[in-house]
C-alpha cells in the first residue's frame, strides 16, 4: 500500500516541479537557476512541516517520500551547478551551491518549528 | 536539432550553461505540455519508487548518517551527467526523453527535501559534526558524480557522431 503513496505523491510532484520550474524561469532571467532553486526550498519547507506533525505512515509516505522527494531535486541541482562551473560561471556556480543548501536546511528548520506550532 | 544540416547541433558546453537546450528540464519542441507532464509523472514515479526500495534496502532511524540519501543523490547524479552528455551531445532522441528521464526519473529519484531533513535530524540528535560533514559533503559528491558521469560518458562516446545514428 506504501507503494502506492508513494506513486500518487510523486505524481504530484514531479509535474509540479516541472511547471513551477518553468514558471519561475520565465520571471527570472539570468544565469542563476532559480527554478530548481524555487522548489527544493518549497519541497524543504514542505518536509519540515511533514516532519513536525508527526503523521502517519500513509500521509508521510504521499506527502514526504512521494510529494516532497519527487517535487525536489539533486540531480538538476548538480547539473545545473556542474553546467555553470564549466561555463566558467565560477561565482554563480558557488553562489548556487552554497545559497541553495543554507536556503535548504533554513526552510526545513523554518517548516519544522511552523509544524511545532501548530494546533493540532 | 531543428538545423538544416545533417548534423544535430552540438552543444558547446562554453555556452550559457542557463540556455535552456543544456538543461535537464528542457521540454520536446513543438508540442502540447500534456505529453511532458505524463511522461514527467510517469517518470517521477518510477524513480520515486525506486528511490523508496532503496530506503527500505539501507534503512537509517532518524538522527543516523542517512547512507540511501546519499547514495541516492550520489548515483542519480552520475546518471544525469551521462544523460545530459548523450541527448545535447550524442544522438538524436525523441522529444519526451528528457522530460522522462532527465525530469521524471532522476527528479523523483533524487532529493533535496530528505537531504536537508536528514542535516536537520542529525543536528537535533546532538550529533553536530557528522551533521556538518553530511551538509557539505553531499552536495561536493553530487558535483563530483556529476563531473564524473559527463567526462567518462564524453570519453566512452567520443567516436561516435550524432549525424550517423538513424
Amino acid at each position: 500500500m506504501t507503494v502506492l503513496w508513494v506513486a500518487i505523491g510523486a505524481a504530484v510532484g514531479a509535474p509540479l516541479r516541472y511547471l513551477v520550474d518553468r514558471a519561475v524561469r520565465g520571471r527570472l532571467r539570468g544565469g542563476f537557476p532559480w527554478g530548481t532553486f524555487t522548489v527544493n526550498v518549497v519541497a524543504s519547507f514542505v518536509l519540515g512541516l511533514v516532519t513536525a506533525l508527526a503523521v502517519d505512515p500513509a500521509q508521510a509516505a504521499v506527502l514526504g517520500v512521494g510529494f516532497c522527494g519527487a517535487l525536489s531535486t539533486y540531480s538538476t541541482f548538480g547539473y545545473e551547478t556542474f553546467a555553470l562551473l564549466e561555463g566558467r560561471a565560477v561565482g554563480t556556480a558557488v553562489a548556487n551551491l552554497v545559497g541553495s543548501v543554507v536556503a535548504g536546511l533554513s526552510a526545513v528548520t523554518a517548516g519544522y518549528l511552523v509544524g511545532l506550532a501548530l494546533p493540532w | 536539432m531543428s538545423g538544416a544540416e545533417e548534423r544535430p547541433e552540438i552543444v558547446d558546453p562554453d555556452d550559457d550553461p542557463g540556455d535552456a537546450a543544456e538543461r535537464p528540464e528542457a521540454g520536446g519542441p513543438g508540442r502540447g505540455p500534456v505529453p511532458v507532464l505524463v511522461a514527467v509523472a510517469v517518470g517521477g514515479v518510477v524513480g520515486a519508487e525506486a528511490r523508496y526500495g532503496l530506503s527500505l534496502a539501507l534503512p537509517h532511524a532518524p538522527g543516523a548518517w542517512p547512507w540511501s540519501t546519499l547514495l541516492v543523490n550520489a548515483s542519480g547524479c552520475v546518471l544525469i551527467g551521462v544523460l545530459m552528455v548523450l541527448v545535447t551531445e550524442r544522438v538524436r532522441v525523441h522529444p519526451l526523453t528528457r522530460p522522462l528521464l532527465g525530469v521524471g526519473v532522476l527528479g523523483g529519484y533524487t532529493t533535496f527535501s530528505s537531504y536537508a531533513v536528514d542535516v536537520v535530524g542529525l543536528v537535533g540528535a546532538g550529533r553536530v559534526v557528522p551533521a556538518a560533514g553530511y551538509a557539505v559533503a553531499t552536495p561536493l559528491l553530487a558535483l563530483l558524480a556529476v563531473a564524473v558521469g559527463v567526462w567518462l560518458t564524453r570519453r566512452a562516446t567520443a567516436r561516435w557522431s550524432a549525424g550517423e545514428r538513424r
